[in-house]
């Protein structure tokens, strides 16, 4: 059946009216390489979009949600409202062992204060953590370590820097590892300069030092400032977001209902903001796309009707020297599956470019916009379906045109 | 060879209808070499059609070479047309992208004859018309006699039982008329049965026989002696 497929004067057939109407064949196909150019182009650029966003989200578990204590709203068995709220360890353990898909708590603690190093000083936030914070948050280290069980255990006076700090303590190439600066007059080793990346959530996070450092300096005690909750990736973190609040409130004695009690911020909820943003615009892009290609479909359909009306008499005279109607037809699909796919092709590969161009100006570096943009194998083959699809249908009109004309008309015709 | 009973034909005016052929009877044999003449309107080119199984009679009989022929679907008449008959046409008709031995290995592109052997039968062809050296010229740089022998090759192609002609030297000068005619008879003599339209009394004195149309049906049908056209060369 698809002998005629490879067979030369099929192809024969198609060059000779291609070169017969060279400008008209090449303005037609512009409509559809300028469809698929669209379509790779713009979908490159989401993809690169997309692929910028988990670069910068990458260094958080997405699907994690923070509790702080605050100051409840309502009264409940016996309390007034206005009580605080303090969050602490025994909690912790609490929601890690009942709340079902939980991967990680984290506890935290936070304080202002003030850094001085030699003659140089300034006001940051310290946090107290322990080393699974590096699994929640991932820290991308420049100089030395994180901290590490053996500094929780020995409640070391350590400390991670975040580089802004370093350029603000030090000097330029200075060696931070191993120094000491100053926090509240006490003494700590710097062990490690991590490099805070683009997107903060929360207070924005300077110091680290261990945790239990923190409790023992601060008096903490068994109180936590916050914690983070990670879940495991099958799981909706929206729910366990709910189940902990609710197991908070009462391991609290917090009325269920009551919304103040404790602050919380969701970030795979902001995460699924953008994600859904990325799959609006995604389908925002195949829709122009397809849109733009059915357009140049419809442009080559039309050019082949055009041609068919002017090749009449050629048609009648094949049709009269033997040539079957379902031949004639054959040949103007081929035609038309022919035009589109040349230039369906011309556009993925010079979509392709149009990439590589991207690439080369906004992909550049740590801080691109575009990282990788491009597009995979699948939506290539998928467009070429689309491609045949669209072009064997647009062909099917002139190609019943062509032999609804009876081959005696087609003859008469001058 | 060729035999057709009580022949009609009408097409639809608007809302009556023209009645072309009204009750045609003929008879070919095998190597004869028939002019049908007429006015325009007399249904002549109708006939030639009907023969040439580009459009269908209203009713009547048509065998053509022992085969009838009746409710052919396109794909029937297609492969009939291919295989019986060669058509030669007023204005060549030859496709004018193609070149002299590509017009003339077409009908045999529609046989499914593979490429090689089909550039040589369409080679022989040509060189039979005497063409041989302008194989590879496009139609546009020929004569008009010369496009007129390309289309006769072609006709031949396919080693049709029937040539059919629509006034095959209604385009042509005197002298060129006179070239294709001596052509057409010595295939006559070579045994091809030859029907041809035409308008031109010297052009059907070339035949062996005569039938004249008028407002449908036959006037006359007369056996001729035959001028040979090279005697005017």
């Amino acid at each position: 059946m698809f002998r005629f497929l490879f067979d030369r004067d099929t192809w024969q057939e198609v060059i000779d009216s291609f070169s017969k109407n060279k400008l008209r064949s090449i303005l037609t196909m512009v409509g559809v390489w300028w469809g698929i150019l669209l379509l790779i182009g713009l979908l490159g650029s989401a993809r690169g979009l997309e692929n910028s966003f988990n670069r910068l989200f990458g260094d958080f578990a997405t699907n994690s949600v923070f509790f702080m204590g605050n100051t409840t709203g309502m009264p409940f068995k016996g309390f007034q409202e206005g009580r605080r709220i303090q969050l602490t360890i025994p909690h912790i353990k609490k929601v890690e062992d009942n709340i079902e898909g939980i991967e990680f708590v984290v506890p935290r603690n936070m304080n202002p204060v003030l850094v001085t190093k030699n003659f140089l000083s300034g006001t940051f936030n310290i946090f107290g953590d322990y080393p699974l914070l590096d699994k929640v948050q991932k820290k991308k280290l420049i100089h030395g370590r994180f901290i590490n069980q053996n500094d929780i255990d020995d409640t070391k006076k350590v400390a991670v820097i975040s580089e802004s700090i370093y350029k603000q303590l030090f000097e330029k190439d200075e060696i931070a590892v191993g120094t000491y600066i100053q926090i509240n007059k006490i003494n700590y080793t710097v062990i490690g300069v991590y490099d805070p990346g683009n997107v903060n959530f929360g207070p924005s996070e300077d110091i680290h030092i261990p945790f239990t450092t923190f409790q023992k300096v601060y008096n903490k005690g068994d109180k936590i400032g916050f914690m983070m909750i990670t879940g495991k990736p099958e799981y909706d973190i929206v729910q366990i977001q709910r189940d902990a609040e609710l197991m908070l409130k009462n391991l609290n004695n917090v009325h269920p209902k009551d919304n103040r009690a404790f602050r919380s911020f969701n970030l795979g909820k902001e995460f699924a903001k953008f994600t859904g943003f990325l799959s609006g615009m995604q389908f925002l892009t195949w829709f122009v796309g397809i849109a733009t290609l059915i357009a140049g479909v419809f442009a080559i359909g039309n050019i082949l009707l055009i041609t068919v009306k002017e090749r009449t008499k050629e048609i009648g005279v094949r049709r009269a020297l033997g040539a079957t109607p379902f031949e004639i037809k054959r040949q103007i699909v081929v035609e038309a599956v022919f035009l589109t796919l040349v230039a369906g092709l011309f556009g993925i590969i010079s979509g392709g470019w149009v990439l590589i161009a991207l690439n080369y100006k906004f992909g550049q570096g740590a801080e691109a916009t575009l990282v990788n943009p491009s597009v995979s194998i699948g939506v290539v083959f998928i467009s070429l379906i689309i491609l045949i699809v669209l072009g064997t249908l647009i062909g099917l009109i002139p190609a019943f045109k062509a032999t609804s004309i009876k081959p005696i008309e087609a003859l008469r015709e001058e | 060879m060729l035999k057709i009973h009580q022949l009609h034909k009408s097409y639809p005016i608007g809302d009556s209808s023209l009645h072309v052929l009204k009750g045609i009877d003929l008879n070919v044999e095998e190597g004869e070499m028939v002019a049908i003449m007429g006015s325009s309107g007399s249904g002549k080119s109708t006939l030639l059609n009907i023969i040439g199984m580009l459009d269908e009679a209203d009713s009547g009989e048509y065998i053509l070479d022992g085969l009838p022929i009746k409710n052919l679907t396109e794909k029937k008449a297609a492969v009939y047309r291919n295989k019986f008959l060669g058509f030669i046409f007023q204005s060549f008709n030859l496709i004018n992208y193609k070149n002299a031995v590509e017009n003339v290995a077409l009908p045999l592109y529609y046989q499914g004859v593979k490429r090689k052997e089909r550039q040589e039968q369409a080679m022989f062809h040509l060189g039979k018309v005497g063409l041989a050296d302008w194989a590879k010229h496009l139609p546009k740089e020929l004569s008009g006699g010369q496009k007129q022998r390309v289309a006769i090759a072609r006709a031949l192609a396919a080693n049709p039982k029937l040539l059919l002609a629509d006034e095959p030297t209604g385009a042509l000068d005197t002298k060129t008329s006179h070239d294709i005619m001596a052509f057409i008879q010595q295939l006559n003599d070579e045994g091809k049965t030859i029907l041809m339209v035409t308008h031109e009394e010297d052009i059907a004195n070339m035949c062996k026989r005569i039938v004249r149309l008028k407002d449908g049906v036959i006037m006359e049908d007369v056996k001729v002696t035959q001028d040979r056209a090279e005697n005017y060369v």
